[in-house]
């Protein structure tokens, strides 16, 4: 049994612990010491993708205690994909808290390394009450960096977050107990076979159980009836923290996908495709819905965190066409838009930090200082995340199209992701127009800015960018990993069997 | 006793909500701790409910209480005990930060 998988959960953990120790006074060793703990987290995420991208699953027992009685981390396609989104997420959000935001407050890089500890093991844990502690660590990791910095407006938003995801966690564990008590298990891969196997009479609870589940997702992932918590929160943390929090939303995406795709697919028996009805159609409505907040924002961070729940829409969307096709479209989109809205925050910030009393009110301001650039970037993360060619968004959405032609609802898709589409290309158009065309130029000349200084700024964003570039470049080999990873979902035979028959030696 | 346990589950659910739907920070952390009570009970519960019967081997036991709901209720609650402290230090830097206690931080008459 490799040890392998186990070191993208303990890396961070050891490395949010040293961090605590190393106190406040040493922030340059804290940075690096962050910075390398990040770094060789992509190499691990890099490494495990290479190691399963095969089909192979890898499980790992905890203790060697065989499943289903010990807690397993499982690594597939899908585990190692996320775990290589949040690296390179990690890296560039990380890139900018450097710039000097870690130091607003004390300890801002254990809570990043207890975020990252947090959403690696929510990826890779094949448990679902071990699923539960994860999310716990990275929500509370998330208290704390949503904090950061302090301010009036964020303690209020911060409040909203914490109350609703105390009621998350709580019903969570509704959830979580009511299948053992019905089930009697809560590894994955066991209560995917004990559902279908489940008698008629356990059916209506089991059912319940598990759309409560769906609930609690939807509520991570910022779903339609669910989504009212996170433009608040989104717009008043702090640049990087938000930029990372651009994952956030992703593992309630993944858990998702993952409880769908196990538990409640085709073979489930009494459960089968339990969150069919309910996916799409509250996929839709929170992707138009998002655009529409978009377009009404009269903040420019606010107007962005609309737009991370519209791509938690168009996300969903894909997922929730239930077909590999879509499944894989879904994949593609997922790091492009994490990557893109990331960008789209931390430019937000350093647009609003420029406009001096203006801050990121959408309302014709004082022209920015390094508006050449800054606008040039603005161009660019409105494209990808407006979705239009050439950029990696303009394939996700075209492959999303492509594969809902095949769905029942297929011109409903078709209407409102197209029809959304607009909204948000109107509101991104307007946005940066006001913000640069329609700028009033001051009476004194812009005092020039270190161009050293903006280059050091703005090279997170170029950076994430430049990811969306080459997932664009590299459009044909993802597409066909993913379509894979999608394959190895729609089969959850072959994860149980790894699990069950796979986990240390009987 | 099945009963009663899911009375009191039950109470305490609809104390938690209607508590935690209350427009005051101190009202909504009571209502949380409320919930969070409910939920242990309710895990505790999964394991079905017998009394004196032991969680692991004994040589004279006649049958077993189920351990891993206890394992989970602890689990449980020691998260949920951070939460709550939590919660009660935000609601204060809040009360401190927006003048008042209302959730949304507004003076209300």
């Amino acid at each position: 049994m490799s040890h392998w998988a186990i070191a993208p959960v303990l890396l961070p953990w050891l490395a949010g612990i040293l961090l605590l120790l190393a106190g406040r006074n040493h922030l340059a060793w804290q940075r690096g010491a962050s910075a390398l703990s990040v770094f060789v987290q992509l190499g691990l995420a890099l490494a495990l993708a290479a190691e399963v991208s095969e089909g192979e699953l890898l499980v790992y027992a905890l203790g060697n205690w065989p499943a289903p009685f010990g807690i397993v981390l499982v690594v597939d396609r899908l585990a190692a994909w996320m775990l290589a989104i949040t690296a390179f997420l990690a890296l560039f959000a990380l890139l900018r808290a450097i710039r000097g935001e870690d130091a607003a407050g004390a300890h801002f890089h254990s809570l990043f390394q207890f975020q990252l500890f947090g959403l690696n093991g929510a990826f890779l844990t094949g448990d679902l009450f071990n699923l539960f502690v994860f999310f716990e660590i990275l929500l509370i990791a998330s208290y704390g960096l949503l904090l950061h910095g302090g301010g009036r407006r964020r303690t209020r938003s911060g409040l909203h977050f914490v109350t609703v995801n105390l009621i998350g966690s709580t019903l969570f564990l509704f959830a979580v107990g009511a299948l053992y008590g019905v089930l009697g298990t809560l590894n994955m891969a066991d209560l995917a076979v004990k559902i279908a196997a489940a008698p008629p009479e356990n059916a209506p609870l089991v059912r319940a159980a598990g759309l409560l589940l769906f609930a609690v997702f939807a509520l991570k992932a910022a779903l339609l009836p669910f989504y009212l918590w996170l433009p608040a929160a989104y717009a008043h943390a702090s640049a990087p923290v938000v930029a990372l929090f651009a994952i956030m939303t992703k593992v309630g995406a993944y858990s998702i996908l993952r409880v769908d795709c196990l538990m409640f697919g085709a073979r489930a028996g009494a459960a089968s495709r339990l969150l069919e009805p309910w996916l799409l159609p509250l996929a839709l409505a929170t992707l138009l819905a998002g655009m529409a907040g978009a377009m009404a924002s009269r903040h420019l961070r606010q107007q962005a965190a609309y737009l991370v729940v519209a791509s938690v829409g168009s996300l969903l969307v894909a997922f929730g066409l239930g077909s590999a096709p879509g499944i894989a479209a879904g994949l593609y989109y997922l790091p492009h838009t994490t990557f893109a809205t990331a960008a789209l925050f931390l430019l937000a910030d350093s647009i609003a930090r420029r406009r001096g009393e203006m801050g990121d009110r959408l309302e014709p301001g004082p022209t920015v200082a390094g508006a050449a650039w800054l606008g040039g970037l603005f161009l660019v993360a409105a494209v990808a995340v407006g979705a239009l060619p050439p950029l990696s968004g303009f394939v996700g959405k075209f492959l999303t199209l492509r594969a809902a032609l095949a769905h029942p609802l297929w011109p409903w898709v078709m209407a409102v992701v197209l029809l959304a589409g607009l909204i948000g290309l109107i509101a991104l158009a307007r946005t940066g127009s006001l913000l640069f065309y329609r700028a009033i130029p001051p009476e004194n000349a812009i005092a020039p800015e270190q161009a050293s200084a903006l280059a050091r700024e703005i090279a997170p964003i170029v950076g994430l960018l430049l990811l969306g570039l080459g997932l664009t470049f590299a459009a044909g080999p993802l597409t066909d990993a993913t379509r894979a990873t999608a394959d190895q979902l729609l089969q959850p035979q072959l994860y149980i069997r790894a699990v069950l028959k796979g986990g240390g030696t009987p | 006793m099945e009963l009663l346990i899911a009375l009191v589950i039950g109470v305490l659910a609809a104390c938690g909500v209607y508590l935690a739907l209350r427009a005051r920070t101190f009202p909504v952390v009571l209502g949380l701790t409320f919930l969070s009570y409910a939920v242990n009970l309710f895990l505790f519960a999964m394991g079905r409910l017998s009394v004196g019967q032991p969680p692991v081997i004994a040589a004279k036991a006649s049958g077993y209480a189920d351990p891993v709901p206890q394992a989970l209720v602890l689990t449980a609650i020691v998260i949920g005990f951070a939460m709550t402290a939590f919660v009660i230090v935000l609601a204060l830097k809040a009360r401190a930060e927006l003048g008042n206690d209302h959730v949304d931080g507004k003076h209300e008459p």
